[in-house]
């Protein structure tokens, strides 16, 4: 993933960079706006939506150009803002952008097999993947996990069950981190590809949420599995590792989506001000809501300043896992402050479904869970420090 | 088949306009693609791939080196573009411009010549005939589709009571109207690759031009006075008290609507 320019705040202003962030704004006015709300009602995104991102190049954005991706890290966080900003959500972003957890690893793996079968159909916008870590007993403890993959030959056995699934009920194949030596702890782990339709292999629910409405989110069942071993990504035992390595990137994404969220909803909130009148006066010729406006926007410019600089090193090469971290807590600790300032502002309005702000307020909140929750955050940086 | 499309690079409509003392438009600011080039360079890539090969070939006569709204159009699919780009450019009229790009054009041979039929900031309309007189082109103006017939080109040509189509020989000359085709959305490999594809960037003196001939002081237009736009009158509001279908139907009668 790597550019051979070192990036820097020169690069992530480009004028192709511009470009990428207008394309993405078209797309998401043409095709996601008009829609969202009957998504998040109908608790999906069509295929469609995966068909039509892929023909602009969106869904081979941040991938390895040797599979046919293009770009980094900061060009995936761009799509993002760009997705949020023009009135999408981070919602659409964890349905449409999936394949940014679920196939790094099988392209990481160089297995042609998995990546011709998998992982470029899914960048075509053919597949729907995703990736199934989360058990019922076993979250941010990874090495926790109990679903089994017992070797037989040239097959496994898999038995156990999975949870908060992204984009799980839609997903044509799955990646599921499990056991293939149960003794060895973090070392036993192995990912293995299991297709929909494998019998044993079932959605057994559709999960319901406080937000992400339009991202489906499944708890999966694997109840006698075979699956051939032609499936295992990378080495046995190799899982824990690949899992951690793309840590990284989910959390930085994580973190410019909740920044974007901020962004969007401060905008929303300057239009809001400058027309809505209180007491014979508009409301943003308020001291109050002027000193409230400079506050959301120095949380989001300060934290943005510091998760594009750790973006710039992280893709430079630099080690960056403790940086990365404090930007992700950064980032959802100035979107939470953020959405809820705005949706102050906005008084009941905010509070109404009908009502961008109310979608961001519920979707934010899942920021400083997902892709390692806020105390995991601090663990790392604990960790760093070394006491 | 190969075509020249003309692309102007406009201050961004959306930012407010600003005049310098001659009543020009500020050209000091980033520039963009003019949105009424998009459908030509649209046009000419339809016209290509149809064709199965070819080239799509941008003209553009900007200040300051501008190549932000050609790399717009090089993202679509554009081959390559021609950018005109020199301070003694500052001030040109219409046809000063007709002639530098016309120049520019006349190095190579091409079956079509695009424009837009106009553009939103100058809004003169007559630079792309004076490039087809001064290339000695036939000109079809106001086109809502092209299709090719064999040296020849079917052009459907927009009126208000609907369309005439015309036969012209090529190489010609044809304007094309705003909204008829989708412009193609650059998708982010062709906005990668737009970034290696080459713009040729010439000056005056490569196109063999005297320095009085272009410009402020070749131009034969002045700009003797400007004034805003007046502005739209408030309108008037009919509050609907049960009657308001009534209302509506009272008023297009006094239009002589119905």
């Amino acid at each position: 993933m790597q550019t051979k320019i070192p990036e820097s705040l020169l690069t992530i202003r480009s004028q192709e960079r511009q470009m990428l962030y207008q394309m993405v704004a078209r797309f998401t006015k043409e095709y996601i706006v008009p829609n969202i709300e009957g998504w998040e009602d109908q608790g999906e995104v069509p295929r469609s939506l995966h068909k039509k991102a892929a023909e602009l190049g969106i869904l081979s954005v941040g991938f390895p150009q040797n599979v046919g991706g293009i770009g980094n890290i900061i060009d995936s966080m761009i799509v993002s803002e760009a997705i949020i900003q023009s009135g999408g959500s981070s919602g659409i972003c964890a349905a449409l952008l999936t394949l940014g957890i679920a196939i790094p690893h099988i392209i990481a793996s160089n297995d042609q097999y998995l990546i011709e079968k998998y992982a470029k159909p899914t960048m075509s916008g053919d597949l729907i993947g995703s990736l199934a870590i989360t058990e019922p007993n076993a979250g941010s403890d990874v090495a926790a996990i109990t679903t089994s993959a017992t070797r037989d030959g040239d097959r496994f056995l898999i038995n156990g069950a999975k949870t908060y699934i992204t984009s799980g009920y839609r997903a044509d194949f799955v990646v599921v981190a499990l056991k293939t030596s149960p003794t060895l702890g973090h070392k036993g782990i192995s990912l293995v590809v299991v297709e929909k339709g494998t019998e044993g292999f079932t959605v057994t629910r559709k999960l319901e949420k406080l937000g992400w409405h339009c991202s489906d989110t499944a708890e999966l069942s694997f109840s006698n599995v075979i699956v051939t071993s032609k499936n295992l990504i990378g080495e046995e035992g190799s899982g824990f590792s690949a899992i951690m390595a793309n840590f990284a990137t989910e959390r930085l994404s994580m973190a410019s989506q909740a920044l974007a969220s901020a962004k969007r909803c401060i905008d929303l909130t300057m239009t809001w001000v400058q027309n809505r009148k209180v007491f014979g006066t508009e409301l943003s010729k308020m001291q109050l809501t002027r000193q409230k406006l400079a506050e959301m926007q120095r949380q989001y410019t300060v934290a943005r300043t510091f998760l594009y600089d750790t973006a710039i090193r992280y893709v430079n090469g630099e080690k960056v896992i403790m940086e990365v971290a404090m930007a992700k807590n950064t980032a959802v600790y100035a979107m939470e402050a953020i959405i809820n300032q705005a949706l102050q502002l906005h008084g009941g309005m905010g509070y109404m479904r009908e009502n961008e702000i109310e979608r961001h307020y519920r979707d934010g909140r899942i920021m400083g869970i997902g892709g390692g929750t806020n105390e995991i955050m601090n663990e790392i940086i604990a960790k760093q420090l070394q006491i | 088949m190969k075509i020249a499309v003309c692309v102007k690079q406009i201050p961004d409509p959306a930012a407010p306009a600003k005049m310098d003392a001659n009543y020009n438009l500020a050209r000091d600011t980033k520039l963009i693609m003019d949105e009424s080039d998009s459908y030509g360079v649209e046009m000419a890539l339809q016209l290509v791939d149809k064709a199965g090969a070819g080239e799509v070939v941008l003209f553009s006569m900007a200040p300051g080196e501008e190549v932000s709204g050609l790399r717009n159009a090089l993202a679509m699919g554009a081959h390559r573009a021609v950018l005109i780009s020199d301070p003694r450019l500052a001030g040109s009229d219409a046809l000063s411009t007709a002639k530098v790009l016309a120049k520019a054009i006349g190095r190579e041979s091409f079956d079509l010549v695009l424009a837009a039929t106009e553009s939103s900031d100058g809004y003169t309309g007559t630079t792309p005939v004076q490039i087809a007189e001064l290339l000695d082109l036939p000109s079809v103006t106001f086109a809502k589709g092209i299709e090719v017939k064999g040296e020849s080109l079917i052009v459907a040509r927009q009126t208000e009571a609907g369309f005439d189509e015309i036969e012209v020989p090529t190489p010609a000359l044809v304007t094309v109207t705003a909204g008829v085709v989708e412009p193609r959305y650059p998708n982010f490999k062709g906005i990668m690759a737009a970034k290696s594809k080459p713009v040729e960037k010439l000056s005056i003196d490569d196109l063999a031009f005297s320095p009085d001939s272009v410009g402020a002081s070749g131009a034969r237009e002045t700009i003797t006075s400007i004034r805003p736009a007046e502005s739209r009158g408030a309108g008037t509001v009919v509050v609907d008290e049960g009657d308001g279908f009534a209302k509506i139907i009272e008023y297009l009668e006094s239009l002589k609507v119905i």
